[in-house]
């Protein structure tokens, strides 16, 4: 989330479109409600299904699944064509005057640059025309034809009301009511919100459909202010958290990258992270990447991280490709993977393509599993009839389940979808000998450590010179874990300006990363946690309610990233002046000497406006992106590509199936099926009565929703002899389910170009253990194929076929 | 509690007050003693209570634990009530169906309680030690590193990588055991490394 949960009360238009946050996040839906109430805010919804928020919306639109885009180049389009964006915002503040290259273009679904047979584009031509300086060439009129703006005007085009209905099945006049309901945002002071969650990240297109809205709020100006921004409602208590520290194939702490290996040493992976500025005087703030990247070896490796192994850099290991999830399995699937860790994750419930999942653990030498709960996972290799249908005595993987404690028996901080890192105590100890994962992760790093030690063998510095500076080394305290997290002096941190002034003694707190130095006298895990545990003591625990000026935002309580910064690029509340674009929602101005206000600004405390430093100070251009260049692998703009499971061909592209940047291994192409076989559209979702496959081990939770069913309309329903609460079987090309049939008015048939096309819905909370009834799970039918940036899943539109059948043997 | 008495902390100690002293005043004396004789203790007044936040969604309710025991060493605790914080500004003390029932999530009958281990071929778990579990991982992640760990790529470039062995981690656990977890890992070269935030 750009802004805060409590920030959402101060909307005038929320449009939930690729979540539901009703059902999904009820306690944060609140905030809707409020607005609502208080604000007299309208809530949009457009969504395959009447969900619960629709039922509380004041205006519904559906969509087929996987047609986003369409949806969002259609408002886009409304919103040029109709002359309804904030001019001065969009003009101060974005890309749109910026000119872009004579050779980019666009035709027939593709950029220029495509590669059919890698599948990838040469994303040269993607970019700005440069000056003598280097810096990007701008047309302040908006009129010459390479702008953005006019690029954009000319790429958004086809989305017409009509190429709308026509791809998304939304009536063309439901779909123009919500433009028009949107387009009344573009004033100063109306303002709207976007909710979003896994309903737009999964799909092979789903990073483009983030930014179509992105782009829409940009437009409209609701972008760093009140009441508005770009929020995306994430699905897990610290998924913020753990991506923010970068538990990912490719990613460091703080948003930095590992270093591929391309980057053959640490000079030629500096050297594209210079950031230098696009347009004169801007910020550009990754030019400190280095102080935050030598903190983080310093963290990692102490004093055995110099300046003269270049602060270990070869202690990195360096990515050939990335391993995500889909990767990974198909590796396993070759054999080449054959250890595997499931700290907290369930993949054979979670991941596509059940099938695969199954034969990957299959071939593994062992798994260890780490939770609290029994989960599938852990017991794939036991036959549950046909809910897990496998030959015990064929499965020659050796598991570890190993018992962990839960968040009521930890302490720490988790971060919400506002970036907040709330810490929490534990209230009792774990049950019988469960553990917390601390323990498991340093008794493991200590054994392997000694291992070492003694034999020697591969490549051990790294792991021997870990720096482990922790009073009882079998188990760190989350303190000491917070406190590194936050990073510390090593040696005297001093002015840069006047050496002679200590800013930061040795040994002491860091209080901002702003402290933080290239030279190897700072230390910290993770820049942007940098002034979460200071002197001052430990500021993730703060439970002062204070709120002036009645935001939201709540400045006191616990701590935001970053430098407890609530509303991300919040300079841009105000004009180019620094006056506040609506008086009434006041945030950050310029009170004559320096940035005031509600919030920590998102700027230089005393930058002057008529400096003309742009609000968007991570990008070099000091301004947001309508056009991102080469910066996402399928495009500079989003278009609309079809799933890879599509009930059409795409309306705009014949030609093109899928997203053409998607990365999609052979057995898996193949695997795809197609309309003829597989008529019905499948999505998939999360009931309020249900967290994954969790809740199933509870028993209130079983009790409220216990057995597995599948919601259909009552007009498929009739096609196919299917009756309410009746067995149906539900088979995609790569397997089959059986579940009982809801059949309801919450989805009704869609009419895409022409032709009615059924919505098949499939929660995704059962699977064989736990207290539930035994029940079947969407990911035996979903494709193994993700996103083209970040291969995220295309959990959400796929196609299935339906019939009416008897009920499990066991049932 | 930081600089000021919670909204909670005053309504209790108001409506103690109330409940002593109404009946009282309009003369029922001995009515009041048979009347607190009669009832039962509030449960929750000799509970230790823990903050916490929920952790399910990141709407990240905040949620107060009550748990018999007072945490010293040596002592047992055991949760008995877990209920929305009414001075968290997200959620103001509500929670959704998942938050309600916390109680029994920590105590669900399919909690795991000791280190399991099933064997190739094997159709069921079996009791082990935890040294026993961690020393046998330990020595087939070595194994296995030092059989598969890649110093330089084909151009001789240093690499130092290792991709025999993949590893998720865990989307509810803390920002501090997240750290721990990304330096054990990543020190030791492992690039198959993933959580739910792209799944």
């Amino acid at each position: 989330m750009t802004n805060a949960w409590g920030d959402i009360k101060h909307t005038d238009l929320v449009v939930v479109m690729g979540g539901n946050a009703a059902e999904a996040h009820p306690c944060g839906f609140k905030w809707v409600t409020e607005a609502k109430a208080n604000r007299g805010a309208k809530l949009i919804v457009v969504d395959p299904r009447f969900t619960r928020t629709a039922s509380v919306a004041d205006f519904y639109c559906p969509i087929r699944p996987g047609t986003d885009i369409a949806f969002l180049g259609g408002v886009i389009n409304y919103l040029l064509s109709n002359d309804k964006i904030q001019h001065d915002y969009v003009k101060a503040f974005t890309n749109a005057s910026y000119l872009v290259k004579p050779e980019f273009g666009w035709s027939e679904g593709l950029f220029t640059g495509y590669n059919e047979e890698k599948r990838d584009y040469d994303k040269s031509s993607w970019d700005y025309q440069l000056d003598e300086q280097g810096y990007a060439k701008v047309d302040d009129t908006l009129q010459d034809p390479r702008c953005v703006f006019q690029l954009m005007k000319q790429h958004f085009a086809v989305y017409t009301p009509e190429m709308v209905e026509k791809i998304c099945g939304s009536p063309k006049d439901k779909f123009l009511k919500v433009a028009q309901m949107i387009s009344e945002c573009s004033t100063p002071t109306k303002t709207m919100t976007s909710m979003y969650a896994l309903g737009w990240t999964q799909h092979s297109k789903g990073a483009q459909n983030i930014r179509g809205m992105a782009m829409i709020q940009l437009l409209l100006g609701n972008i760093g202010v009140r009441g508005g921004g770009m929020n995306a409602l994430r699905g897990h208590s610290n998924i913020q958290g753990l991506t923010d520290l970068g538990l990912l194939s490719n990613m460091l702490p703080g948003y930095m990258n590992l270093p591929v290996e391309k980057e053959v040493d640490f000079n030629a992976y500096m050297s594209t992270r210079g950031f230098k500025p696009l347009r004169p005087g801007q910020t550009s703030f990754w030019q400190n990447y280095k102080k935050f990247f030598v903190s983080f070896q310093k963290s990692m490796w102490g004093d055995k991280a110099t300046a003269e192994n270049n602060w270990a850099f070869d202690w990195l290991p360096k990515l050939d490709v990335t391993y995500d999830i889909l990767r990974t399995f198909e590796l396993m699937n070759q054999g080449k993977i054959t250890g595997y860790f499931c700290q907290g994750f369930n993949p054979l419930m979670t991941f596509p393509n059940r099938g695969k999942i199954t034969s990957g653990l299959s071939k593994l030498k062992f798994l260890v599993t780490m939770d609290p709960l029994d989960t599938e996972t852990s017991r794939f290799w036991e036959n549950h009839g046909e809910f897990n249908d496998v030959n015990s005595a064929d499965i020659q993987t050796e598991v570890f389940q190993l018992p962990t404690s839960c968040f009521a028996e930890d302490e720490g901080s988790i971060v919400n979808s506002g970036r907040w890192l709330q810490w929490h105590n534990a209230a009792v100890s774990p049950p019988g000998e469960a553990k917390s994962d601390v323990w498991i992760m340093a008794g493991l790093h200590l054994r392997i450590k000694e291992l070492y030690l003694k034999e020697g063998g591969a490549f051990p510095d790294p792991i021997v010179n870990l720096r482990w500076p922790y009073a009882i080394p079998e188990e760190p305290a989350a303190e000491e874990l917070a406190r590194e997290n936050n990073g510390q002096a090593l040696a005297d941190v001093t002015d840069p300006t006047d050496p002679t002034k200590v800013l930061v003694q040795k040994g002491k707190l860091l209080d901002s990363f702003a402290q933080m130095k290239d030279d190897g006298s700072t230390a910290g895990f993770c820049w942007i946690y940098a002034g979460s545990y200071t002197e001052a003591g430990n500021q993730m625990a703060r439970r002062d309610t204070w709120d002036p000026g009645d935001t939201g935002l709540a400045p006191k309580w616990a701590w935001a990233w970053p430098a407890n910064r609530r509303i991300l690029y919040n300079r841009a509340s105000s004009d180019k002046n620094g006056k506040p674009w609506d008086p009434s929602r006041k945030l950050v101005y310029w009170t004559g000497e320096r940035w005031g206000g509600y919030d920590v600004p998102d700027y230089g405390p005393t930058v002057k406006p008529e400096q003309s430093v742009g609000p968007f100070i991570m990008n070099p251009e000091g301004v947001a992106r309508l056009f991102t260049r080469g910066m996402m692998r399928d495009g500079p703009f989003p278009s609309h590509y079809e799933p890879f499971e599509a009930p059409v061909a795409n309306a705009i592209a014949p030609k093109i199936k899928g997203n053409p940047a998607a990365r999609i291994f052979k057995a898996d192409l193949e695997a795809l099926g197609s309309a003829d076989k597989f008529p019905y559209v499948a999505t998939s979702y999360r009931l309020t009565e249900h967290f994954h496959q969790w809740t199933k081990h509870v028993w209130v939770n079983a009790a409220l929703q216990p057995e597995f069913f599948v919601e259909i309309s009552e007009e498929l329903a009739k096609e196919k002899g299917i009756v309410k609460g009746g067995w149906v079987r539900v088979w995609s090309n790569r397997g089959s389910i059986k579940a009982k049939a809801v059949v309801t008015k919450r989805i009704r048939p869609l009419m895409v170009d022409g032709k009615p096309t059924h919505v098949v819905g499939i929660p995704q909370h059962w699977g064989f253990m736990g207290r539930a009834k035994k029940g079947h799970n969407p990911n035996s039918l979903t494709p193994f194929v993700g996103d083209a940036n970040i291969e995220t899943p295309e959990y959400k539109a796929f196609l299935v076929n339906i019939e009416p059948t008897s009920g499990p043997a066991t049932s | 509690m930081i600089g000021q008495v919670s909204r909670r902390q005053f309504l209790r100690t108001a409506g103690a007050g109330v409940a002593g002293t109404t009946l009282g005043a309009m003369g029922f004396g001995g009515a009041e003693q048979a009347m607190a004789q009669a009832v039962r203790p509030y449960k929750l007044a000799r509970t230790t209570e823990t903050r916490n936040i929920c952790t399910y969604c990141s709407v990240a309710c905040g949620v107060i634990m009550y748990s018999l025991g007072d945490r010293s060493k040596n002592t047992h605790s055991a949760l008995i009530h877990v209920e929305g914080d009414p001075d968290h500004p997200t959620n103001r003390g509500t929670l959704c169906p998942k938050g309600a029932a916390l109680l029994d999530f920590v105590h669900s009958q399919t909690r795991l309680k000791h280190p399991m281990h099933r064997k190739p071929g094997s159709d069921k778990f079996e009791r082990v030690s935890w040294d026993f579990a961690l020393d046998r991982i330990a020595r087939l992640m070595k194994d296995e590193r030092d059989a598969n760990f890649q110093t330089t790529n084909k151009d001789g470039v240093t690499v130092n990588r290792w991709t025999s062995v993949g590893f998720l981690a865990a989307s509810a656990t803390t920002n501090e055991t997240g750290a721990m977890t990304y330096k054990v890992i990543r020190s030791m070269g492992l690039l198959p490394f993933d959580n739910q935030a792209r799944v």
